[in-house]
């Protein structure tokens, strides 16, 4: 089938390409053409007129939650792609903290054909220790031939430092990086950060400290190894600073951030509200602010959603017992576009950079290229379109979001892959 | 005038006028714990649920009895033989209990914030009776009573907080409900034990007990927790009773004739000596007696509301 | 709120306690085991009063309380506005006493009501008399005053307002049209 996108502005950061007006001819899922095309000599082909929206390429979510296999009442890994594709993403990365855990060659194999048919692509992130208990090294071989892009015990950190020591040797054998929940075990277990509202609001706290001594601790077990490690959703104002130090060191260490982490504070706790209750949880405005000097100077490489599915009966519960966690892929772009591009703190190539190149890099996944003859991955923006988030017109099996009613500009208004395309709310093969 | 809420959940941002409206209304209630028939008909016809999720003899007899006193129909729900054993989550068992059509609910949980919730998912009028670390108003209520009983005024006095100020919720209700009625309240505790950024309450904290009875009029002594996993917070109870525990060789040490509270039940040489318990600066069972006539008027002030 | 008449002025006031004072003690042959409660708020003046009185007439200095019945109230659910409560005082014993109750005005009888049963749960008096100074008529209740300062019919839209140096700065009794509820 041939499709043509219309008056499009692409812009590909990596290729360091950007026009505006032009038109992209892709057939059979194939970029043929891109230039000031005349549709009238073109037979037989699908038109979508853009009127100006930008063509990027295909946005990378790296930190996904698709619960299956074992909690398919809150996401299987169906309704996590359809929210991928609804949010912007042609890709995600998910992790490994399943039922059994990503810890086996089966497990991958099994979550990559349920995606099989899927327009967006996943790429498993496998356990770091058996059953993630943090005792014994997983497969690591085994499970990077099975496709695992990188390896990680998330839900927690890796227990102890021999363990993350060796896990890092291992799997420098293949490149592949260690991605880590930085959180110390005995500061652990409260429910927001500690500050005057954990306080005031007689919540037991979690010190920020919990999540510094970890990102140090694994910062020097990187540099000693020479192995990569990746941060996951980082978010005190000292982790932001001992990565930008390490990277001037010259240490292989990324780091991602949470569309929540750099929107919110722990003010939002004060209603007792579930739907802000997550780990890390929400930090303070210093915190915030350190964060979006991180992502300007680009000591943070990636944002990624941590999009994690809960059912409502264990979310409506006392604040304290609820599970931690909310849905993200389907706000993320909103929320980066409303927060980062437009309050000029990130230019749109920074943001393309962020969502689509470095989350590809830090896995080792290539990144899909606006060419001729090239297979055809874009995410389509909307820059300024104003829009109210609902959780209910959602394709989350769940809506534990804050985000609810809250009005964004700017949104993806379609995805390109794999021969399929998600556009005006509906799957199509192209 | 009445009460600004129809739920009494903590005193935090409570008015002025409420706090003065109960402790005045708890006047009355204390007469009618003089009489012989220590009864009226007020609240006949309303009922009241005592939801206890955490155990908590004393509270639980303080609210029955004041309900009962009222000519209120009290229900206890005792969480370990009810349905919350099964697995029912908590906006079920409210909605059950609601939907037996109760008029008001009295609620101890080890949850913070579990009052609040309970506001959002039914209608009957909520009294917290403790929530975590959060807040326990009708305590701070009782000890305001009590202390204003004893020296005729809170506005001006200088009122210390002693212990694990930190897992208290009794603390904090009492922070906010004093320095609403005029009195300067400071901490005194081991530093593991005085949460970070307290005194951004506008409080301030001490760390020698000594210093805490020289400058203050009333010194609240809060219960240490000799459970394991308070025990953590400080080395031993040899330790805190010799740095922290009120004796009376440091009250004569002071000559000062400080007023003793403790909201119970005590650890007898532990944070506070036999001989200050009995003592006579203390008014500790003034304070259990002042409870049920301070719930009373809480009662009857939101039972009454249209 | 429009005053039609002055029922009592400041002599007649006073001459109204001179006569009841001297009727209590005719009917009770004496001043011997009678105990005096008036009613908040006016009742409580009143009953101070004719205390007074009876010390100067007989010499005797009767035991003298006051009774709050706002607990014992009827009409919780329909006020629009939830009462204020105040302390009863009354520190002796009533049992077996013959209790003078005194209010000012005696219209359905409820209040009167509900202070029987307060004063019931105080104790067992020998006997509960009741002193008023105005009886308005239209009573929803059985009761009826033993002593009765003056008998003013009035209609259900009118109000009768008594006014006492005390607490309003005049000794007066006034008949005014009742405020619209």
């Amino acid at each position: 089938m041939k499709i043509l996108l219309k008056d499009a502005a692409v812009n590909s950061p990596a290729q360091n390409f950007k026009e505006d007006h032009i038109d992209i001819l892709i057939e059979n899922g194939i970029i043929t053409e891109i230039g000031k095309l005349n549709e009238k000599d073109i037979e037989h082909v699908k038109k979508f007129e853009l009127n100006g929206k930008l063509v990027v390429p295909g946005f990378f979510d790296m930190h996904v939650h698709l619960r299956e296999p074992g909690r398919e009442d809150k996401e299987t890994v169906v309704s996590g792609c359809n929210c991928a594709a609804s949010g912007g993403f042609t890709g995600i990365a998910c992790m490994p903290n399943t039922d059994p855990a990503i810890d086996s060659a089966e497990v991958i194999s099994f979550i990559k054909k349920q995606a099989a048919n899927h327009l967006v692509e996943v790429y498993p992130v496998a356990a770091a220790t058996l059953g993630r208990k943090g005792e014994v090294l997983s497969p690591m071989a085994e499970l990077f031939e099975a496709g695992a892009v990188g390896f990680s015990d998330d839900g927690s950190a890796i227990k102890t430092a021999s363990i993350l020591k060796r896990a890092m040797e291992y799997s420098k054998m293949y490149d592949l990086p260690i991605i880590e929940h930085c959180e110390d075990d005995s500061l652990a277990g409260g429910a927001m950060n500690e500050s005057i509202n954990s306080t005031i609001l007689g919540l037991p706290p979690i010190p920020s400290l919990a999540e510094d001594l970890i990102v140090m601790r694994d910062i020097l077990v990187a540099e000693y190894t020479g192995a990569k490690i990746h941060i996951a959703h980082i978010s005190t104002k000292k982790s932001v600073e001992m990565v930008r130090e390490a990277k001037v060191k010259g240490i292989r260490v990324t780091a991602e951030v949470t569309p929540h982490h750099f929107t919110l504070t722990d003010d939002a706790v004060k209603t007792y509200d579930t739907n802000v209750k997550m780990n890390p949880p929400l930090r303070t405005k210093e915190d915030v602010d350190a964060i979006i000097k991180g992502l300007k100077d680009g000591t943070l490489d990636c944002i990624a959603s941590d999009h994690a599915p809960h059912t409502i009966e264990e979310k409506e519960v006392e604040f304290e017992y609820a599970p931690n966690g909310i849905i993200g892929l389907e706000t993320q772009i909103g929320l980066a576009l409303t927060e980062l591009y437009h309050k000029k703190i990130l230019t749109i190539e920074q943001l393309i950079e962020k969502l689509s190149v470095n989350p590809r890099k830090i896995l080792n996944i290539p990144v899909p290229q606006i060419k001729k003859a090239e297979s055809a991955n874009l995410t389509i923006l909307d820059l300024n379109i104003v829009w109210t988030v609902d959780k209910f017109n959602s394709f989350s099996k769940s809506i534990n979001t804050p985000f609810d009613k809250k009005l964004l500009t700017g949104k993806s208004v379609g995805v390109i892959n794999k021969q399929q395309m998600f556009f005006d709310g509906k799957f199509q093969n192209i | 005038m009445p009460l600004s809420s129809r739920h009494l959940l903590g005193l935090q941002g409570v008015p002025r006028e409420d706090i003065q409206l109960i402790l005045d209304t708890a006047l009355t209630f204390r007469e009618v714990l003089e009489r012989p028939i220590k009864k009226v008909p007020t609240l006949q016809g309303k009922t009241v649920v005592n939801l206890f999720y955490e155990n908590s003899t004393r509270t639980r007899i303080s609210f029955e009895l004041a309900e009962k006193r009222l000519s209120a129909d009290s229900i206890n729900f005792s969480v370990s033989t009810s349905s919350v054993s099964k697995g029912e989550t908590l906006k079920d068992t409210i909605k059950n209990i609601e939907a037996m059509k109760v008029d008001m609910v009295v609620v101890r949980h080890a949850a913070a914030g579990t009052p609040l919730f309970l506001t959002k998912v039914c209608d009957s009028n909520i009294i917290n009776a403790g929530d975590g670390i959060h807040e326990h108003p009708t305590q701070a209520l009782l000890d305001m009573y009590s202390i204003r009983e004893k020296l005729g005024r809170l506005d001006g006095l200088k009122v210390c907080i002693v212990g694990d100020i930190a897992h208290s919720r009794v603390a904090l209700s009492n922070i906010y409900g004093l320095k609403t009625m005029g009195a300067k309240v400071s901490l005194c505790g081991p530093s593991t034990m005085i949460p970070r950024f307290i005194e951004d309450l506008g409080v301030d904290v001490i760390t020698n007990i000594d210093e805490a009875i020289h400058e203050n009029d009333v010194l609240n002594i809060l219960r240490i927790q000799l459970e394991r996993k308070a025990r953590e917070y400080f080395p031993s109870i040899r330790e805190y009773s010799k740095y922290f525990g009120i004796t009376r060789d440091r009250l004569e040490k002071s000559g000062k004739d400080i007023v003793i509270l403790h909201p119970g039940p005590i650890n007898r040489g532990v944070e506070i000596s036999s001989d200050v318990a009995d003592g006579q600066q203390q008014i500790i069972l003034n304070q259990v007696t002042n409870g049920v006539a301070v719930r009373m008027a809480v009662l009857y002030l939101l039972g009454t509301l249209n | 709120m429009k005053t039609k008449s002055n029922i009592i002025d400041k002599e007649g006031f006073s001459r109204i306690i001179t006569r009841i004072s001297h009727e209590i003690l005719e009917q009770n042959k004496g001043s011997n085991n009678l105990v005096l409660i008036g009613m908040r708020t006016r009742g409580e003046f009143i009953a101070k009063r004719i205390k007074e009185k009876i010390k100067e007439i007989d010499g005797v200095d009767l035991p003298f309380g006051v009774l709050d019945v706002t607990l014992y109230r009827d009409d919780f659910r329909t006020r629009m506005k939830q009462p204020e409560v105040s302390v009863s005082d009354i520190t002796f014993d009533i049992n077996e006493k013959d209790i003078i109750l005194i209010d000012d005005v005696l219209y359905t009888g409820r209040t009167v009501r509900s202070a029987l049963n307060a004063l019931m749960d105080l104790g067992r008096p020998r006997s509960i008399q009741l002193c008023i100074l105005i009886d308005r008529g239209h009573r929803e209740l059985p009761i009826r005053a033993d002593y009765v300062g003056k008998n003013v019919p009035t209609s259900l839209n009118e109000e009768i307002k008594v006014k006492m140096e005390e607490f309003d700065g005049e000794d007066a009794i006034y008949l005014v049209e009742a405020e619209k509820k």
